[in-house]
């Protein structure tokens, strides 16, 4: 198997990897913040605002991706709305990830006894309190795997974005695929290895997290 | 609830209208009837050499662009590609005494040109296809039937750029391949966009979303062409592209037979015609036959 063309190639990787990090960045950290909101939504004693939380979730939960991101690509800049590139493929990655984000964050939020919420109330806390300061830091070391499990396909799901203006890792593939037809079979193996880089810290951040936030016997 | 609904059917209608303009690009081009026309000869062939079994069989596959105006481009309703390339195809087919009816035309983009000659999907690849050292070790290229070199397409009204030295910060779009984005990113520090399309390239750019599109003057004279008022190609070549024809590894007797074939073209004025054409309509100037690399 011939490298050899990481020789010429490996700071033009490096860049892609470093667009690839930020996009998945970005569209994790919009995940995580809507995802949040609309799992409290979806359990909150307001009944307009937990009918808001199940529409989104059907919306932007059983929609292709790749539709979602040709909206924001396509559908926002016609509409006179246009964050850039980098905005608009990260709204529509984020938006699409928060659906699941707020169904893996609901079951840990249904995992915690309703003994808690019940206290919670009796000692006189509001819903968003008892939010905030009880169910919501239980749910989530609950529900540490499930959701690293959404980040990894997130991080992988952002290489859809190549075609749509930016220049990420596998759009970078594609360069190297015409460039270079003699070293195909290594560069789809140097493109899946920088995946396996992001997906391998996303497994080590949710191992650390999860013997750090232990629930000791319940 | 319906409100939301109501704004969501309004972006994706909104998708769809964009998408849709899209497709419309290009649709008034020419349908290459105007080449010159090449007489169909029965040569004879040495037996079992690729060039007899394909005049036998009477029917040849030529792999080109469908997404390159004035180099190798096909709209939805043509019924054949037009373009440099194609005419070209034309005149190699009728060395082999096969008709322009008898061409199977087969869209090939960048990517699998090379798995198409492997596995013979294709004969011949005839699609803005650059002879590097790289592609020679997988698949035959004879040639250059030309030669071009990697320029800038811009706004018309984008008097910023005149150069490749004016790209720094600015966003350049490109989808040739990482040699082509590597030397405007770390010569001149531009930005890359990416896109799987030439055309995308070119909406953006009309969008004003990049700032400049580049890859092979070529294929640039051919986006400024169809739309003068808006595009402009700037600046001098700053590579050199030599196109060649691609052929399968295993009959290596083409190589002498497309040499034999794009030698005859340039004597006897067929390739200039071809030019003229097809590229030459944009205002390039044809210029002198290109050298052709000897068959190994």
């Amino acid at each position: 198997m011939d490298f050899s063309f990481l020789q010429d190639s490996y700071e033009l990787l490096l860049k892609g990897f470093w667009v690839t990090l930020r996009v998945f960045l970005a569209s994790g950290l919009i995940a995580l913040v809507v995802g949040t909101l609309v799992a409290v939504a979806r359990v909150s004693p307001v009944p307009a605002m937990r009918v808001v939380g199940t529409a989104y979730v059907t919306l932007f939960r059983n929609t292709p991706l790749l539709l979602l991101l040709f909206i924001t690509y396509y559908g926002l800049p016609a509409m006179g709305i246009d964050f850039g590139f980098f905005w608009n493929v990260s709204l529509a990655a984020g938006l699409y990830t928060a659906a699941f984000v707020c169904e893996a964050l609901r079951s840990g939020i249904n995992g915690v006894p309703l003994g808690q919420a019940e206290a919670a109330r009796a000692v006189g806390m509001p819903f968003t309190m008892t939010m905030t300061q009880v169910i919501l830091p239980q749910a989530f070391r609950l529900v540490v795997p499930p959701i690293a499990s959404v980040f990894i396909a997130l991080a992988k799901n952002t290489s859809l974005v190549a075609a749509l203006g930016l220049a990420d890792v596998a759009f970078r593939l594609q360069g190297l695929l015409r460039d270079y037809p003699n070293s195909r079979t290594a560069a789809f193996l140097t493109i899946a290895a920088m995946y396996i880089v992001i997906v391998a810290a996303i497994s080590l951040v949710a191992s650390w997290a999860e013997r750090r936030w232990k629930v000791e016997s319940r | 609830m319906k409100a939301r609904r109501t704004r969501f059917v309004a972006v994706v209608a909104a998708g769809l209208l964009a998408l849709s303009a899209c497709g419309d690009a290009g649709n008034d081009s020419d349908d290459g009837a105007d080449g010159p026309d090449v007489e169909v000869e029965k040569q004879d062939f040495e037996a079992g050499t690729r060039m007899a079994e394909l005049q036998k069989a009477g029917k040849v596959k030529i792999g080109v662009k469908y997404d390159q105006p004035g180099v190798g481009f096909k709209s939805a309703t043509d019924d054949d590609p037009s373009g440099f390339d194609p005419e070209i195809g034309e005149i190699l087919a009728a060395k082999l005494g096969i008709d322009d009816d008898d061409i199977e035309w087969v869209e090939s983009v960048s990517a699998n040109r090379e798995p198409f000659l492997q596995n013979g999907t294709v004969d011949f690849v005839i699609a803005s296809y650059s002879i590097t050292d790289d592609r020679r070790k997988v698949v035959g290229q004879a040639g250059p039937y030309y030669v071009t070199g990697q320029s800038l397409l811009v706004a018309k009204d984008d008097d910023s750029i005149s150069g490749p030295e004016d790209l720094k910060g600015k966003k350049v779009c490109s989808v040739t391949g990482s040699t082509s984005i590597k030397t405007v990113e770390e010569e001149f520090g531009a930005t890359p966009a990416g896109f799987d399309t030439y055309s995308e390239c070119v909406q953006q750019l009309k969008n004003g979303s990049v700032d400049a599109v580049t890859t092979d003057a070529a294929i640039l004279l051919g986006y400024a062409a169809e739309d003068p008022d808006k595009l402009k190609v700037v600046g001098e070549p700053f590579s050199e592209e030599r196109y060649g024809i691609g052929y399968g590894k295993d009959y290596p007797e083409l190589c002498e037979f497309v040499n034999e074939t794009l030698t005859s073209a340039f004597e006897d004025g067929t390739w200039k015609e071809a030019f003229d054409a097809t590229l030459g309509k944009g205002g390039a100037e044809a210029g002198d036959p290109p050298a052709l690399d000897e068959c190994a």
